[in-house]
C-alpha cells in the first residue's frame, strides 16, 4: 500500500472494529480486549467460533465467555442481542448457534440461516454485513483460528475502504484462519498479537477521534 | 429548493455518486414492491441485512447477473417465486433445538394442558418439522397426543411439504439422539423413526394429530383458540412493528391461560404484549396468558 493510502487510514474516524476469531481465541480475546480502555471510541464486535461443546445445548457457553471477559476488561461487555443498538465503547460478543449481522441503522440482527464456512455464527456473514453498514469507517481483524472463515469478509471490508488487520500467524495459536486471510487480498497490516491493541489505540489518537 | 423533500435532494445526489449499496438497496426495494404487488407477500417490515444475504444467494442460484434480472423473473414466474420464497425462509433447524426448552416445557406445562380434555396447539413457522415431531414425541410420552391437534404452518409450501413427508438424513439422528435425552425423553428416541437408505422416516402415528397447513403469519388471521402457541425464530427476522403485530395474533389466538413459546433469542421483554403475558420460564421463553376473570 501507497504512503498516501496509509496517511488516508490514519486520518478517519472508525466507528467499529468487528474481530473474527476461532480455535485458540479463548487466550488471545483475554489478552487483547483488557488492553483497551473504559471510554475506547469505537465499539467492539468480536464473533468467537464455539465448539460443540457438552454444553452447547445448554446456554452456558455464552453466559460464560462474557462474563469471564467482563471480570478482565474496563470496556464494558455484552452479548449482541437482537435490534441492540451498537454503541461506542462497548464490547459485543456474538451469541453462539446464529448468525450475527450488522443492518444498516447500526443496530444488530440475528439469522438462522445455513452455516457459512460450516459455521454459524460465520465470520463472512458479520464482516460483510458490518462492511455495508460502517464502509471505510470499520476496522477488521483476524485473529487465531483453524478454518478459512472470515478471508472473504476481510477482503470486502478492504474493497469497501475500510482498514484490515491481520494478527502475524507465528504470534497465533493456530495459524490457519490468520494465513488464509492475509492469503485473499494485501492486507493493510499484519501484526503480533501484542502490539495490536497499542496499533489501534495510536490509530485512533491520530484519527481525533472522541475519547 | 425548500420545495423538495429531503429524500428527493439525496436522491439526486445519490444519482451523481450512487454507490454500489446503494443501488443495490434501491434494487431491494422495488424487488420487494414488486413481490408485494404481484404476489401480496410483504418483506418490508423484515430485518434487511439477512433478506439482503438471501437475495444474493437466490441470484447466484438462478444464474442472474442482478436483483434488477429477478425483478421481471419473480413479476413474469410463478414457479421462480416459489423457489424464492423457499430461499427467503430456508431455516437451520433440529429435533429438539434447545432441549431444555422441551424440558421445561414436560416438567412445567404439561400438567395444566392434561387438565382440559381437547387441546390445540399452534405451531406457527414450522420450517421443515423437526420441532413438531419432537413436540408430537413429548405430548406422545405423556400421554397426551391423543387429545391433541396440532397445527403446523408455515408461508413456504415446499418447506411444509418436506415437515408432511417427515424424512429427514440418517446422519443428524445422532445430534438428534442427544438432544431427546437432553430433553428428558423417556423411551428411546430410536423408537420413533424407520431408518432407511441413509434417511429416517418419522413414524406415522405422531402424524395422525398433526395437520400442516399454509399460514402468513403477517397477512393470515386467527383460524382456532389455542392452549399452546410455539413460535420460535421467527421473529428475529422481523421489525419491532411486525413483531407487534405479530404477537398480538398470538394473544388473540390464546385462552386464558394459554401458553406462547417464543425462541431462545426472542422476548416478549420490549414489546406491546408483556403486561398481557406472566413468565413461566424466563430463559426458556415460556409465558402464560394472563387470566383477568
Amino acid at each position: 500500500m501507497s504512503d498516501n493510502q496509509e496517511d488516508l487510514s490514519f486520518t478517519r474516524q472508525y466507528q467499529a472494529l468487528v474481530i473474527g476469531v476461532s480455535a485458540g481465541g479463548f487466550n488471545a480475546l483475554c489478552y487483547l480486549l483488557p488492553l483497551f480502555p473504559e471510554k475506547f471510541p469505537l465499539a467492539i464486535i468480536v464473533l468467537q467460533h464455539r465448539g460443540e461443546s457438552l454444553n452447547h445445548n445448554l446456554n452456558n457457553d455464552d453466559d460464560f465467555l462474557i462474563s469471564h471477559l467482563q471480570r478482565l476488561c474496563a470496556m464494558k461487555v455484552e452479548e449482541a442481542k437482537q435490534r441492540d443498538t451498537i454503541k461506542a465503547g462497548r464490547i459485543y460478543i456474538a451469541p453462539a448457534k446464529y448468525h450475527l449481522l450488522v443492518e444498516q441503522e447500526h443496530i444488530f440482527s440475528l439469522s438462522l440461516e445455513p452455516p457459512v464456512n460450516y459455521s454459524i455464527p460465520s465470520i463472512d456473514v458479520l464482516f460483510n454485513s458490518a462492511s455495508r453498514c460502517y464502509k471505510n469507517q470499520l476496522i477488521g481483524l483476524i485473529l487465531t483460528g483453524a478454518n478459512h472463515d472470515g478471508s472473504l469478509g476481510l477482503k470486502t471490508i478492504h474493497d469497501n475502504g475500510g482498514l484490515t488487520l491481520v494478527q502475524s500467524p507465528d504470534t497465533a495459536e493456530v495459524a490457519t484462519m490468520p494465513q488464509a486471510a492475509i492469503s485473499k487480498h494485501k492486507v493493510n497490516h499484519v501484526l503480533a498479537l501484542n502490539d495490536i491493541a497499542k496499533f489501534l489505540q495510536e490509530l485512533i489518537l491520530r484519527g481525533k477521534s472522541k475519547w | 429548493m425548500t420545495l423538495v423533500p429531503k429524500s428527493k435532494t439525496v436522491n439526486n445526489k445519490a444519482k451523481q455518486q450512487a454507490s454500489k449499496e446503494d443501488l443495490v438497496d434501491f434494487e431491494i426495494s422495488l424487488l420487494l414492491e414488486a413481490i408485494l404487488f404481484r404476489y401480496d407477500y410483504d418483506f418490508s417490515h423484515y430485518s434487511r441485512a439477512s433478506l439482503t444475504r438471501r437475495i444474493y444467494n437466490c441470484l447466484e442460484k438462478a444464474d442472474l447477473p442482478s436483483i434488477a434480472d429477478m425483478i421481471s423473473k419473480i413479476i413474469y414466474d410463478s414457479d421462480f417465486f416459489e423457489l424464492f420464497l423457499k430461499e427467503m425462509s430456508v431455516t437451520v433447524t433440529e429435533m429438539f433445538r434447545d432441549p431444555l426448552v422441551f424440558k421445561t416445557l414436560r416438567n412445567q406445562v404439561v400438567e395444566q394442558l392434561k387438565t382440559y380434555s381437547r387441546i390445540n396447539i399452534w405451531h406457527a413457522g414450522c420450517a421443515t418439522g423437526e420441532e413438531v415431531y419432537s413436540l408430537a414425541i413429548m405430548l406422545k410420552e405423556e400421554n397426551l397426543l391423543s387429545r391433541c391437534q396440532i397445527y403446523a404452518t408455515d408461508f413456504n409450501n415446499q418447506s411444509l411439504a418436506i415437515a408432511e413427508q417427515g424424512i429427514y438424513k440418517a446422519d443428524k439422528i445422532s445430534g438428534y439422539t442427544r438432544n431427546y435425552i437432553l430433553a428428558g425423553g423417556t423411551a428411546s428416541f430410536s423408537d420413533y423413526y424407520q431408518a432407511n437408505h441413509g434417511h429416517v422416516k418419522m413414524h406415522t402415528d405422531l402424524k395422525q394429530h398433526i395437520t400442516f397447513a399454509h399460514h402468513n403469519l403477517i397477512k393470515d388471521q386467527c383460524f382456532a383458540q389455542m392452549h399452546l402457541i410455539i413460535c420460535r425464530n421467527v421473529l428475529i427476522y422481523f421489525d419491532k412493528k411486525l413483531q407487534n403485530q405479530v404477537l398480538g395474533l398470538f394473544k388473540n389466538s390464546l385462552f386464558h391461560r394459554g401458553y406462547l413459546v417464543l425462541g431462545d433469542k426472542e422476548s416478549l421483554e420490549f414489546s406491546d404484549q408483556l403486561g398481557n403475558f406472566t413468565i413461566v420460564a424466563k430463559n426458556q421463553r415460556i409465558y402464560q396468558k394472563a387470566c383477568y376473570e
